[in-house]
């Protein structure tokens, strides 16, 4: 449907006897989710418009295991972790970006005391340094005086204390940025973590996206920004149940970003 | 005899702090009763959070009217508990406010009249917290786990604190000598005048009264704290100390399982080897928690330490959207059950005979921990550091490693991470597609 990218992988530059400068750490749900492809791509676009020296492990890469070890399968996990640190120390690996604060999450956190030890960090983390180094410039105002309003990834914000690099990236649209009644440290989750994403919620009065969809919709936006996969496909799915499909985009800051430049 | 109120005195302050020490060593014994676990690293970040959070308030003022009505009664119950000290000399050697022989009058006065103010200013905050309770009828104080005892808990607190309040303020009021001075009764000058109809030896029996309930009643109190919610004023310091210092996503790797996959990793180890000689045949792990045992001493520590103030849970997503799970009600029953094994070894000489009970399924069902998104909210909330979804998560271990008993849509789940590493069924080799869609 679109064009091909240009996505170096480890492999091909081990074949060549090269280092990438960082390993782009896709995820499954970037990987394989329609939605977070999108997410993936736009990433990559900006990575190629900043002449980032990347690669990606592709069929190399396995889930992190995240979602097995909050689902209580400690087992798994390990196995996952144990078999994907020994590809990364294979490769040398240094620095891992990822657009997924879970597996972010779980490679910066859980994974040095199996044995694998890298600077991780997140895409919005990186794409403010690429703008705060001027290897990123914004460059139309696309998104000048529209509304967004920012959902706070849990394991983003919470688990990482990782609130404002989000939000200096979006600032760089020149778009007006309303804060909902919960956010950074009280923000609500949007449902979807310690492997809710894969099964019915319990039984209760309402889904938890709804719950906070109608936080975000309180701000009036024309955007609700996240930097989460799970997170977009939740908050696109909240905004549906209120049929305001029509009236607001939910969108990933690497999306934002990415439109900005035109790309 | 005319030393019997001063050795009537110090048997009850004996009796008083020695059944205190007697529940203390419980406590001790029942949070030992937890695992081990490595709580040695980082220590000046330790002692730093345990000045912020605990001495220093900082969770707490969030919340900002809550909050500052609780700053009011922690340092008025610090300060005031100065007092204590002149009433227990007084007590022992039967002088009569003996501050006033070592201290020059005007600092005795600011001390007294200090904690006058103070003493009312703590009244009249526990009384906004009883409304807030009672009255306004707070959500997060009428969940429910908050009925029958737990709901009588948090209100004898307050009118304990009441009391207490008000007999500090009735024996000052009446102690025609002190009134005399005119120096430190700032409030309870106003008081006086209440009692200005009655007779100089009316007015000593009424002191003398009020100044025994009100040591009495501090004695307790202080024994009261065992049995109720209100440990946190002991325990908000130690728990704060070892409270989680990693950041908050940070969920520990089991040793056990580390030592399993290694093995199963290595094409040198032997699966179906005997142990080597010597090495005794060791007891396979039990994997996550199906009761207090399997926890660790600081997930115990934490139970004891909750006050049930509901701040996690009016926070959780879960429990905002009608599921069953309370972060407070997973600390509540750990607690509940920690304290019913307590009373089983002490009732069996110290040896823990099965009751056939659990604190999984007796307690806390599969549907509340289910129902958790690890989003870290009730964690973030608490004023003291406590952590529940540390607990949750150890008995979904249990549920899934030891039981197989995982949601089947998870259980999908996990087989596709098996058999191709992605939670969707989706080929590994596919994993690159999306650069060319």
């Amino acid at each position: 449907m679109s064009e091909s990218l240009n996505v170096p992988t480890m492999a091909d530059f081990m074949a060549q006897g090269k280092q990438p400068e960082i390993l782009f750490w896709v995820g499954s749900a970037g990987s394989f989710d329609d939605r977070a492809k999108k997410i993936t791509r736009a990433f990559v676009k900006l990575l190629n418009k900043a002449n980032v020296d990347f690669a990606v492990l592709g069929t190399e890469e396995s889930c992190t295991g995240d979602v097995a070890k909050r689902a209580g399968n400690e087992f798994l996990f390990q196995m996952q972790a144990v078999t994907n640190i020994e590809v990364l120390n294979a490769y040398e690996v240094k620095k891992i970006v990822t657009c997924d604060p879970h597996s972010f999450n779980c490679l910066k956190n859980e994974y040095p005391s199996l044995g694998g030890n890298y600077e991780v960090i997140h895409h919005t983390q990186f794409i403010k340094q690429l703008i705060d180094s001027g290897q990123l410039k914004t460059a139309n105002n696309l998104y000048k005086g529209k509304r967004i309003t920012y959902h706070d990834p849990c394991y983003l914000g919470r688990a990482n204390n990782e609130y404002d690099a989000p939000r200096d990236v979006l600032k760089e649209t020149q778009a007006n940025i309303f804060e909902m009644k919960r956010h950074k440290g009280t923000a609500l989750c949007c449902g979807a973590g310690g492997a809710q994403m894969f099964k019915e919620p319990e039984k209760g009065d309402m889904d938890i996206n709804v719950l906070r969809t109608e936080d975000a919709l309180e701000t009036k936006p024309d955007i609700i920004a996240t930097g989460c996969p799970y997170c977009n496909t939740m908050m696109t799915d909240g905004v549906k149940a209120k049929e305001k499909e029509a009236d607001i985009e939910v969108l990933d800051i690497a999306e934002l970003i990415a439109n900005a430049q035109g790309l | 005899m005319a030393y019997l109120p001063n050795i009537i005195f110090a048997i009850i302050l004996i009796a008083g702090i020695g059944y205190f020490v007697k529940n203390v060593k419980t406590l001790a014994r029942n949070i030992r009763l937890g695992k081990d676990v490595d709580v040695s690293d980082n220590k000046s970040q330790r002692w730093k959070n345990m000045a912020m959070i605990a001495l220093g308030q900082s969770k707490l003022v969030r919340r900002p009217i809550s909050g500052f009505l609780h700053v009011v009664v922690y340092i008025g119950f610090i300060i005031i508990n100065l007092e204590v000290l002149e009433i227990i000399i007084d007590g022992l050697f039967g002088t009569h406010r003996v501050g006033l022989s070592v201290l020059p009058i005007s600092v005795y006065g600011g001390l007294i009249g200090s904690f006058e103010v103070l003493a009312c200013l703590v009244f009249i905050s526990v009384v906004i917290f009883w409304i807030r309770r009672n009255v306004i009828k707070l959500k997060r104080f009428w969940s429910s786990e908050m009925t029958s005892w737990p709901k009588n808990d948090g209100n004898f607190i307050l009118y304990f604190e009441m009391v207490l309040m008000t007999l500090f303020l009735i024996m000052n009021a009446t102690d025609v000598h002190f009134q005399s001075l005119d120096a430190g009764n700032t409030v309870s000058q106003y008081i006086a005048s209440w009692f200005s109809d009655f007779s100089e030896n009316t007015l000593h029996i009424i002191e003398r009264a009020s100044w025994w309930i009100h040591i009495i009643g501090i004695l307790v109190f202080l024994n009261y704290l065992y049995f109720s919610k209100h440990l946190h004023i002991l325990l908000a310091f130690p728990n704060t100390f070892y409270g989680k210092v990693k950041p908050k996503g940070t969920l520990d790797n089991l040793e056990a399982v580390t030592k399993e996959v290694k093995m199963m990793m290595d094409p040198n180890a032997d699966l179906f080897a005997a142990p080597a000689e010597g090495v005794e045949d060791e007891e396979p792990a039990k994997f996550g928690a199906s009761d207090v045992q399997d926890l660790n001493w600081v997930q115990l520590l934490n139970a004891y330490t909750c006050t049930e103030c509901g701040r996690c849970t009016s926070a959780c997503p879960a429990n905002l959207t009608g599921k069953k799970l309370s972060p407070r009600k997973i600390m509540m029953d750990t607690r509940d059950r920690l304290e019913e094994v307590g009373k089983n070894i002490d009732a069996n000489n110290g040896e823990f005979v099965d009751d056939g009970k659990q604190l999984l399924g007796d307690y806390i069902t599969n549907e509340e921990l289910w129902a958790c998104t690890t989003c870290n909210a009730c964690v973030e909330e608490c004023p003291v550091s406590i952590d529940p979804l540390s607990i949750i998560l150890e008995m979904r271990r249990y549920l899934v490693m030891e039981q197989s008993a995982a949601p089947t849509e998870l259980n999908n789940m996990m087989t596709n991470i098996e058999n191709n590493g992605a939670p969707w069924p989706y080929n590994q080799m596919d994993r690159l597609n999306w650069k060319d869609e």
